[in-house]
């Protein structure tokens, strides 16, 4: 049997010792000698890729990898320099980033935000990554940025197209270089009311979640600023592959037109499901029936194969543009992987060259840093025509391209055409937006 | 000592000893050699291993002692990462009351749905726990989290924001979940030469909880209570024709182990702020079985190194990329060289799902045991014994296990 003695200055002692036992790693926390996070402090510098390598966004992450690395091969002054040379700021030499060799690691993001932010962690902590970028999904581009934040990183965000990216919520240490579904919606609403009148009755189909809803809220309002009436808004879960019984409503509701507010595969299934409901052949209210996809991609396209033909939708940028950024990126991404890129390549590759050039203006890799020289930067040549950092917020501001599903495709990459390029002031909204509401950036944290 | 006869308290001491050492047994190779990319000994990974060690030991108790298998374990681990930071967003950063209250929560949950699953057994059970789990997930990822009512910011993951009300949060505590004011996240990093060995506080609290609930852990296998388990793993039917209800013993066993859960899931949010809906899908659940399987179903070391396995292959094998191979081989003439990397390639990178599957199919055919059984396998190989003829086991019975009063 035990005896349990409990004196007073037992019960001291052991508090005494359990006391200086919980006290003494933040003795240990001061110790950080370091300006910043991961500070280089050799020949090279780290920058952290993290991309869906797995999941339903692989083909894009795969995308974006190509594109990493043919921005890292220019950056250390290999190949042929690709939109190096078009750039309106001359700071990159191709000898690195501030005369650091440039090498990168990369992580499979699963998209899922938690695989997302455990990849990121690894390569901030263990490779000692400098800058983490990527993403092909907003709810991992929002983890991965909060994460990055807190650790005192900067974040450079891939393809993430909902508002919240850079609305409620915005990090003082994360920038986007990609359109957001306000953009679609703007930059698609003229074309829409010059195409298809002022007098539509339009149907949502909707992914239930995070971007689907912005996005959502977007086209009806810009749509709803036409005059054209919004029948119904319906939410399909993500994991839907069949929208048949989603279609099946449209065609009594007396809509004319179709939204689909889907992305990836949903979109190529919904989209391939309405077309073989025969939508697109249907006259209502004496109208042509029509449909309309708010974020277009290429590789969305190629998925959905014959049906796109004639649909209209946005996009961030398409490789037949024909200005002297867009020219030379393709060529080199081309000369290089032997296809033209996707505007999930173009937008990471920018965002690759914007940070590079950002440090060297800054002459330090210190977030903070790095963040001031990004705030409010004006640049040209990067395949998007003027384009403005806003510091407000941290997003860029440049012209969006209205496209088209082509009807007579020449290869097997030749598939969207664009109708218009909506230049960046009809765009342009103020950072108070009520659709942008909430959330503030903070201040920037440079980790330790 | 503490009630453990001397091959669990030597168990308990080696698992304490291993937890605590980790920085260095994890951090094998120096920084900046090409083999550091093997080393696992960084605070998100050491955290990872610890977190699901106890997820794991926690089903091990219900699946390894009554052989009911859950399929649905993830959503007590999800609902306790959510309790965990909704308390961050209301009252305080402090983990304490975060990880008291995921447990809680996570024990009402499990009790609810133990009670409608367990009145089924075999197969049926594990389709109900599923549903009960993808229930959970659909609900964490879209219906809860609309604009009007948002419990789980579906998606993106529920995050702390600045203008969260956190009563009890002060302006001097880190901005960050912490202890009484020291930070989860503060690593000390001990450089020796050309190692870099990481201490963290957030990766010792787990420690220090692993310990303990492992301890617990050995207790229940040990006590009557666990006797029972086993029995209801072994026949339920004669159980209840000898006018026993196995039933509160089976509740109660899906509860400690859904409390188990809600402790992991607790944990996690408190490491990590966000609380993701992608931790309650069924992929998640179904990694957990993988875990006790490869580890060794119903001992009591097997979970935790299971886990430790899968995590290593998720988190190493994940990164290594075809510049990395380029790298290893350059010693190789050029053509060789892009041959081996072409043989390699898929197994690394994206390919680690398959990698693993691999060595998952070797361990379950080779060693059915799992890995804990390839220990004892060398154990008695460098021993020199013959093998024991109570190992001579084909079906894999649990193995009788010493009384808590012998």
């Amino acid at each position: 049997m035990s005896k349990n003695d409990v004196t007073r200055r037992g019960v001291l002692k052991t508090g005494a010792i359990a006391g200086a036992g919980v006290a003494l790693p933040t003795i240990f926390t001061a110790s950080s000698a370091a300006a910043y996070m991961n500070e280089p402090t050799g020949g090279s510098v780290t920058l952290g890729f993290n991309v869906p390598q797995t999941g339903p966004y692989a083909d894009e992450g795969a995308d974006e990898l190509r594109a990493y690395e043919l921005a890292v091969e220019h950056l250390n002054g290999g190949g042929d320099g690709g939109m190096l040379g078009t750039f309106s700021s001359k700071a990159l030499k191709g000898n690195g980033i501030l005369g650091k060799k440039v090498e990168f690691v990369t992580g499979d993001t699963q998209t899922k935000s938690d695989a997302a932010r455990a990849s990121a962690k690894s390569m901030i902590e263990k490779d000692g990554a400098i800058m983490i970028t990527g993403g092909s999904s907003s709810g991992v581009a929002i983890a991965v940025q909060g994460l990055c934040q807190e650790a005192g990183v900067i974040f450079m965000a891939g393809l993430t197209h909902s508002n919240d990216t850079t609305g409620k919520d915005k990090k003082a240490n994360g920038f986007r270089h990609f359109f957001n579904a306000y953009m679609s919606g703007a930059a698609l609403a003229p074309v829409l009311a010059a195409r298809y009148g002022n007098d539509r009755k339009a149907y949502h189909l909707t992914a239930d979640y995070t971007w689907g809803w912005t996005q959502e809220e977007s086209i009806k309002a810009a749509t709803e600023a036409l005059g054209w009436e919004t029948v119904n808004a319906v939410k399909t879960p993500l994991a839907a592959t069949d929208f048949s019984s989603y279609i099946a409503p449209v065609l009594n509701s007396g809509a004319d037109v179709l939204i689909l507010n889907h992305y990836g595969g949903n979109m190529v299934n919904s989209l391939t499901n309405a077309v073989q409901f025969g939508l697109r052949e249907k006259m209502v209210n004496g109208k042509q029936f029509e449909i309309v996809v708010p974020l277009y991609s290429r590789l969305m396209a190629k998925g959905a194969g014959e049906n796109v033909k004639g649909i209209l939708g946005s996009t961030n940028w398409h490789w037949s543009l024909q200005d002297e950024g867009s020219k030379a990126f393709v060529k080199s991404f081309g000369t290089k992987y032997g296809f033209p890129p996707s505007q999930a390549a173009h937008t990471v590759y920018c965002q690759t060259l914007l940070y590079a050039d950002a440090c060297e203006r800054a002459g330090t890799f210190n977030p903070c840093g790095v963040g001031q020289a990004l705030e409010g930067f004006e640049f040209d040549g990067l395949g998007n025509g003027p384009t403005l950092y806003r510091a407000d917020d941290h997003q860029c501001f440049k012209d969006v391209l209205v496209v088209r599903g082509k009807e007579n495709p020449t290869s097997e990459f030749d598939l969207l055409e664009v109708v218009e390029v909506t230049p960046a002031a009809q765009v342009t909204y103020p950072p108070d937006h009520p659709m942008f509401a909430g959330g503030e950036l903070g201040t920037c944290n440079p980790g330790a | 000592m503490l009630g453990l006869n001397k091959k669990d308290a030597t168990l308990l001491i080696v698992v304490a000893a291993l937890t605590l050492c980790a920085p260095f047994i994890l951090n094998p190779f120096p920084t900046g050699s090409a083999m550091a990319q093997f080393n696992a000994g960084y605070p998100d990974l050491m955290q990872r291993f610890i977190i699901f060690g106890i997820f794991a030991i926690g089903f091990n108790i219900l699946f390894g002692l009554t052989g009911y298998l859950s399929f649905g374990h993830a959503a007590f681990l999800g609902v306790g990462s959510y309790s965990a930071v909704w308390i961050f967003k209301l009252f305080t950063y402090n983990v304490i009351p975060a990880i008291t209250l995921s447990v809680v929560v996570a024990a009402i949950f499990s009790l609810f749905i133990g009670f409608v699953s367990l009145r089924r057994s075999g197969i049926y059970f594990s389709i109900l726990t599923l549903a009960f789990a993808q229930m959970s997930f659909a609900l964490a990822y879209s219906v809860l989290s609309n604009p009007k009512f948002n419990l789980t910011n579906g998606e993106t993951g529920l995050q702390v924001y600045a203008d969260d009300p956190q009563w009890f949060h002060r302006d001097s505590l880190p901005d960050l979940p912490h202890l009484f004011g020291l930070s989860m996240r503060s690593t000390y990093s001990l450089e020796l030469g050309a190692w870099r060995f990481d201490f963290n506080a957030g990766y010792y609290l787990c420690a220090v909880i692993l310990m303990i609930v492992f301890y617990l852990a050995i207790r229940i296998f040990r006590s009557p209570f666990g006797m029972m388990l086993r029995a209801v793993k072994s026949n339920q039917q004669r159980m209840n024709y000898t006018g026993l209800n196995t039933r509160p013993y089976t509740l109660a066993a899906f509860v400690i182990s859904g409390m188990y859960a809600g402790l992991a899931g607790g944990l996690m949010a408190a490491m990590d702020p966000l609380a993701g809906a992608e931790r309650m899908q069924w992929t998640a659940s179904g990694e957990v079985v993988l875990m006790t399987i490869l580890g060794g179903t119903g001992t009591l070391i097997g979970p935790v190194l299971g886990a430790g396995f899968i995590k290593y292959f998720e988190n190493i094998f994940s990164k290594i990329n075809d510049t990395v191979l380029h790298n290893w081989f350059a010693f190789l003439p050029d053509g060789i060289e892009d041959f081996v990397v072409f043989i390699v390639h898929p197994f690394i990178g994206k390919g680690w799902h398959l990698t693993l599957g691999l060595l998952f199919m070797l361990v379950v055919i080779f060693l059915p045991g799992g890995l804990v059984e390839g220990g004892q396998r060398i154990g008695r190989l460098l021993k020199g014994k013959k093998k024991a003829p109570d190992s001579e086991d084909p079906e894999h019975h649990p193995k009788e296990t010493p009384h808590v009063a012998e």
